[in-house]
């Protein structure tokens, strides 16, 4: 309870503003309507029509959760939840793309950490340019791999899933690089002198003690798959998927229908990096990490 | 098929020399340590002309680097304009206001523990979100100029640096702010004295965070409508085109700019931050 309250009362901050913010915004579309009809609105007149407005500035929390529900749970009811206009069809266009992705990106990305880890060449070669990648707007070069994928004739998921992979492969391997030499001298000591193979070594030391920095990486790649997954949707001439959804209801002046995409991308992300820390938090107590 | 057998020499000779580097007794030092990473990118650049010379791909899927470099020398003005657009204008602007921002707002909520139990968690939940998604929005709302981007830029920095400032001001031990105490040090005072200074490698921590979301955000938000400059306005009509060497050039400038913003923020955190461990090692 000392935990939620604090969190409720930012929430619930966070909603009255944007309710009013919503009323200065939309106000002026409102007077310029009544101003036009010849109609003078009351305050009350004037607060319901800022709410409940079709192409609002910016559309109110109820206004955006009622699309969502129009565009997923009604969907499901009418058993359309795979057609065109549904949110669910749009969410998981993006969320395949985004597995896919993440599992080629972080599946390479552990193998070349172990690779750096275990060769030295390789250690001082590659290491400085995966960090300095790090500092580098990688996401630039997201519309030249569609296009360019396109052109040599792949097309629908993998080019989505290769921004993805590359954009979640470079946290990847510096966590777990960071995680695979995390055992102090002292441990590696005491498996040397049970006379420990490299290979034992790795699977009985390295690996375990590397698992707390692995999933702190999951969660940050995980995101930023999400995030490839969505802007590799927006240079393909843009039909389907969630960023598809952005674009086109910025095209068309729907505004309710970014937000409401936006959201259904923020719930995703959320679900998607929440999973990962439930994994997280089993595996580690399972391994008697500490609670 | 000779550029072939060049490029596979060159990497085996390459990484012969890398490996014996690496491997000798000379690997620790300053020199060995940066010629490693030097020469590879070296051989990655070699062995990409070879392979793109030798495989005759066309340039429309991968131009080979001596054409880009070719594009990047004889179109300095576009580039500058473009950066001075995307950079200077978008992504510096608002990487300031964000970044200010966020460090107020975590200076004045400090004072209120409840306010700190509440914003934490949610400013690190949407942290985690998909922020460039309000790209669309904020282009809309601010216009195609720079002003949107900046915008843009704003929303993107401003959770992470929060968050990583309230951490910080958090960093000192019970003991140090006794004793700050027993000094009948003001609010102010201790704030200053300690606990700013204490919370600065969460500061640079965010604001390192920062400089990469801050260049995303501007490029991003340019796909979403810009005016006729900025290097996402460029990257994506060259791309529509096809002129990829100029779409690397664009890149390449990005790469810069990305990596000197992080080493000057580097470089001040270095300064400042000179007592902590990590900057001694």
């Amino acid at each position: 309870m000392n935990k939620i309250l604090p969190i409720l009362t930012v929430v619930a901050a966070i909603f009255v503003l944007w309710y009013a913010a919503a009323i200065g915004m939309n106000k002026k579309w409102a007077l310029d309507q009544a101003g036009r009809a010849g109609i003078e609105l009351s305050t009350n007149d004037l607060i319901a029509d800022t709410w409940s407005q079709d192409r609002p500035v910016l559309p109110v929390p109820h206004q955006v959760a009622a699309e969502l529900w129009k565009t997923t749970g009604a969907m499901v009811l009418k058993g359309r939840a795979m057609s065109k206009r549904s949110l669910i069809f749009h969410g998981w266009i993006t969320l395949s793309a985004t597995l896919l992705g993440f599992v080629i990106g972080t599946g390479a990305g552990i193998l070349l950490a172990v690779g750096i880890v275990h060769n030295r060449a390789m250690d001082m070669s590659v290491m400085p340019w995966a960090i300095a990648s790090q500092t580098i707007p990688i996401l630039a070069i997201a519309p030249m791999i569609i296009v360019v994928l396109n052109s040599v004739g792949i097309q629908g998921l993998l080019p989505k899933a290769f921004i993805s992979a590359y954009l979640s492969f470079f946290p990847v391997v510096v966590g777990m690089v960071k995680g695979l030499r995390s055992p102090d001298g002292m441990q590696l000591d005491l498996l040397r002198t049970y006379s420990a193979s490299g290979n034992e070594t790795f699977w009985k030391l390295r690996l375990p003690s590397s698992m707390p920095y692995l999933f702190t990486s999951l969660k940050i790649g995980m995101a930023a798959a999400l995030v490839g997954a969505i802007v590799g949707e927006l240079p393909t001439g843009a039909i389907r998927g969630l960023g598809a959804r952005m674009l086109t209801g910025s095209y068309y002046g729907q505004t309710i229908q970014i937000w409401s995409a936006l959201f259904a991308a923020a719930i995703l992300a959320a679900s998607l990096v929440g999973i990962i820390g439930m994994i997280e938090r089993r595996m580690l107590k399972r391994m008697g990490v500490k609670p | 098929m000779t550029w072939l057998i060049f490029a596979a020499l060159f990497w085996a000779a390459t990484w012969y020399l890398n490996s014996w580097i690496a491997n000798g007794p000379h690997a620790k030092t300053r020199a060995a340590k940066l010629a490693v990473p030097v020469i590879f990118g070296i051989t990655i650049i070699v062995v990409w002309e070879a392979l793109v010379r030798g495989l005759q791909v066309p340039s429309v899927i991968l131009p080979p680097p001596t054409a880009i470099a070719a594009k990047f020398a004889t179109s300095i003005p576009i580039l500058w304009q473009d950066f001075f657009q995307t950079f200077v204008k978008g992504a510096l602007s608002g990487y300031l206001i964000g970044c200010g921002a966020a460090f107020i707002t975590a200076v004045l909520i400090d004072r209120s523990p409840f306010l700190q139990r509440g914003l934490l968690p949610v400013g690190n939940f949407i942290a985690a979100l998909p922020i460039i998604g309000t790209a669309p929005i904020l282009v809309m709302w601010f216009g195609f100029d720079w002003q949107s981007k900046s915008a843009v830029v704003v929303v993107m920095v401003f959770f992470p640096m929060l968050v990583n400032t309230v951490q910080g001001l958090a960093a000192t031990d019970s003991m140090q702010r006794d004793l700050m105490n027993t000094y009948s040090a003001s609010y102010w005072q201790s704030l200053l004295k300690l606990r700013l200074p204490a919370a600065m490698p969460a500061i640079f921590n965010g604001l390192k965070i920062a400089t990469t979301l801050a260049l995303i955000g501007a490029i991003v938000a340019e796909f979403f409508g810009s005016p006729i400059k900025g290097m996402g306005f460029r990257i994506s009509t060259e791309v529509g085109r096809l002129g990829l060497d100029m779409v690397w050039a664009e890149i390449t400038v990005a790469a810069l700019a990305g990596s000197a913003f992080y080493g000057i923020v580097a470089t001040i955190e270095k300064g400042v931050t000179f007592w902590h461990p990590s900057q001694r090692g």
